[in-house]
């Protein structure tokens, strides 16, 4: 006689419902994985004339000319790293600030409002940047700051050439700096999440040690929160590297080299969105399609960069989070 | 039951992908011409499609993507006209058994923000214009700009230069014109929809141009004639290829276009730019139309030249009023002879 066992009913459907919950997560997960790949190696498809007619030059070659159909990549490569790290440079102090700010100092009251105004920054499409850049920021940098900067830090012996230029307010000092104001929301909001996250019990022991406010920040917080926040500037450079409509408004979109951050300069993103409905020859659009996979390949290098600096960090302090 | 879930969207996928001609056969029952190609001529092209369609029932559906775009879409046959702002070559055409003609004429204006100076009155030579897109010419108060404008004071400020950043027909017409009156500048940049500028910055569209002109203080640009209006913007005089100093207008387009040499181009092969009459404006442009020469289906052929007929007869005035100038009468009736010649 086989008697009614509840539990064991339960056990078998659950384990169906495992194995399905599984086979989706993990489909989900290799899916993504198989996009990455298929779309990496169809942009190196779509790049390879570019590659075949330029070999390495394509990568090292500042000249992009149409007319002769001579393609190099130098310039918006070296646009993007370099308005990309002006963006962190200024993003990075500010947004741990926020968030230290929002999470250890601020009045429990004014922490919602605060933050949720911060995220609602991330929310402002990137075109709306571009416009206040171009209207508002740029006219402002070429009247204000530009000529300060060529009149007192022009003759300096290492910096001066990079603030030398005419001060017409567009360039990539323009760009990166209207790119860390867009990137300040991703970076606040992951920090001050993870920041949120450090158990009081640790702070609370440092307070009675009789450790400062400051203190507990440098000591505590910050130590215990170390990876997640690295974790948190990369996904920011990740948006500055591939932002596109802001950085074509204030950058220039020049293909010229120049050591001047006063000087416009060209993006891969900016140079694929402006350059794209006009390329009519095969090699023209072959060589932008080229640029989407430099892109990616700029992006994955910084990315494994920032793992590799996470590992090292883990060996000499320990893991935490 | 579960088959028969299945069964319903399998046999509408079959259906939908089985017969391509049952849906050219439906578009045509709704008279519907689509093209595609230069945004220099999108603003009229739909205003002439709304007049059509509104006496004639015929809707005409224009997709703004680039002159590259059209010309590539018209030879692959999936539009049924395209329109460029560079004009192709007689043998070209023949390879892709296409026919071309001109529908409309437009200005490019060299735009200019200089605290002082008035619409007109900057006047600037062709080499000039050349040598501060080559940045050869740094500052306003160079002696070529003040050679040829005595009495006008310019500042001793450096010139910031404008250009595009896109491809685009306007940089065609424009780097034409600077090769025709400049050795240096064909040798060098050369012509083309984008080219390697030895200097400036790019503004995205006309209006990334106009925006640039207007934020940076002692620049030049180039924008077409409708968004300099628009824009309240500073245009220069320029010397033509008769020498006289003329500054943009309807006028001085319609004169270029009437004294360009149009009978003897081949396929209404021809730019503007730098036309010899007295009076004519140099960056004069047109947008051309290609159409198949030997279509596969007469009648869409013959719908797309009615909406062209109704647009070089009637379209004037709508012409006008978005600051485009119609063609000149007797450019009009030659297009009429090549069509009736060259398309079956």
């Amino acid at each position: 006689m086989t008697a009614y066992n509840p539990i064991e009913v339960t056990r078998s459907r659950s384990a169906g419902a495992d194995r399905t919950f599984t086979v989706l997560t993990a489909g989900a997960a290799w899916l993504v994985l198989l996009l990455l790949g298929a779309t990496a190696m169809s942009m190196a498809w779509g790049g390879r004339l570019a590659f075949e007619t330029f070999g390495f030059g394509f990568i090292t070659s500042p000249e992009w000319d149409a007319v002769q159909g001579k393609f190099g990549a130098l310039v918006p490569i070296y646009g993007t790293l370099v308005t990309s790290a002006i963006a962190l440079i200024i993003a990075f102090p500010v947004s741990i600030g926020i968030a230290l700010f929002l999470t250890e100092i601020a009045p429990r009251w004014s922490r919602g409002p605060i933050g949720i105004a911060v995220e609602l920054l991330a929310a402002v499409p990137s075109i709306i940047y571009g416009m206040w850049g171009l209207f508002v920021f740029a006219p402002f940098m070429g009247a204000n700051v530009e000529p300060w900067l060529t009149e007192h830090l022009g003759d300096w012996p290492v910096l001066g050439p990079l603030f030398n230029g005419p001060p017409i307010g567009i360039g990539m000092l323009t760009a990166g700096i209207v790119l860390g104001i867009m990137v300040i929301p991703f970076i606040a909001a992951v920090a001050r999440d993870v920041f949120a996250e450090v158990p009081p019990p640790l702070k609370e022991a440092a307070v009675a040690l009789g450790s400062t406010r400051w203190e507990v920040l440098t000591k505590v917080t910050l130590p215990y929160t170390r990876s997640a926040v690295i974790g948190a500037i990369f996904l920011g450079l990740g948006r500055a590297l591939g932002e596109t409509m802001a950085v074509t408004f204030v950058l220039g979109n020049a293909h010229d080299l120049s050591a001047s951050l006063l000087m416009p300069s060209n993006s891969i993103a900016a140079a694929i969105a402006n350059e794209f409905t006009e390329a009519d020859s095969e090699l023209y659009r072959s060589s932008l399609i080229a640029l989407a996979f430099l892109l990616f390949v700029v992006t994955f290098i910084v990315l494994s960069f920032a793992k590799l600096l996470l590992l090292r960090l883990k060996r000499i302090h320990g893991g935490t989070l | 039951m579960k088959r028969s879930l299945w069964a319903l969207p399998i046999a509408t996928l079959l259906a939908s992908c089985g017969s391509p001609d049952s849906s050219s056969k439906q578009a045509l029952a709704g008279a519907t011409v689509t093209g595609a190609g230069s945004t220099f001529v999108y603003p009229v092209l739909s205003a002439w499609a709304a007049d059509y369609a509104g006496q004639t029932g015929t809707k005409v559906n224009y997709q703004s993507i680039g002159s590259g775009g059209g010309i590539s879409q018209v030879k692959a046959g999936t539009v049924d006209f395209g329109a460029t702002d560079q004009p192709l070559a007689s043998n070209e055409l023949a390879q892709s058994k296409l026919a071309q003609f001109p529908v409309v004429i437009g200005g490019i204006v060299a735009v200019v923000n200089i605290s002082g100076i008035e619409p007109g009155k900057l006047r600037l030579t062709g080499p000039v214009l050349a040598d501060i897109y080559a940045g050869k010419i740094k500052k306003w108060d160079d002696a070529a700009i003040v050679q040829a404008n005595p009495g006008t004071k310019l500042p001793d400020a450096s010139i910031a230069v404008v250009h595009r950043s896109d491809g685009s027909g306007t940089t065609f017409n424009f780097t034409h014109y600077l090769s025709q009156v400049s050795a240096a500048w064909k040798s060098g940049p050369g012509e083309g929809k984008t080219v390697a500028w030895p200097t400036g910055v790019g503004g995205k569209g006309n209006e990334g141009v106009a925006g640039y002109v207007k934020q940076i203080p002692n620049s030049i640009g180039y924008v077409e004639y409708a968004y300099a209006l628009q824009g309240g913007m500073t245009y220069a005089a320029l010397q033509n290829a008769a020498g006289n100093f003329v500054t943009p207008s309807a006028e001085t387009f319609t004169n270029a276009a009437e004294s360009a040499d149009w009978v003897s181009a081949k396929d209404f092969n021809l730019v503007m730019t730098n036309a010899p009459g007295p009076n004519a404006y140099p960056i004069t442009a047109t947008t051309f139309v290609l159409m198949p020469s030997n279509p596969k289906d007469p009648a869409k052929s013959k719908a797309v030249l009615d909406f062209f007929r109704f647009a070089l007869e009637h379209g004037s005035e709508q012409a006008t009023k978005l600051d485009y100038r119609p063609l000149p009468t007797a450019l009009v009736q030659q297009i009429e002879t090549y069509v009736g010649q060259t398309i079956k």
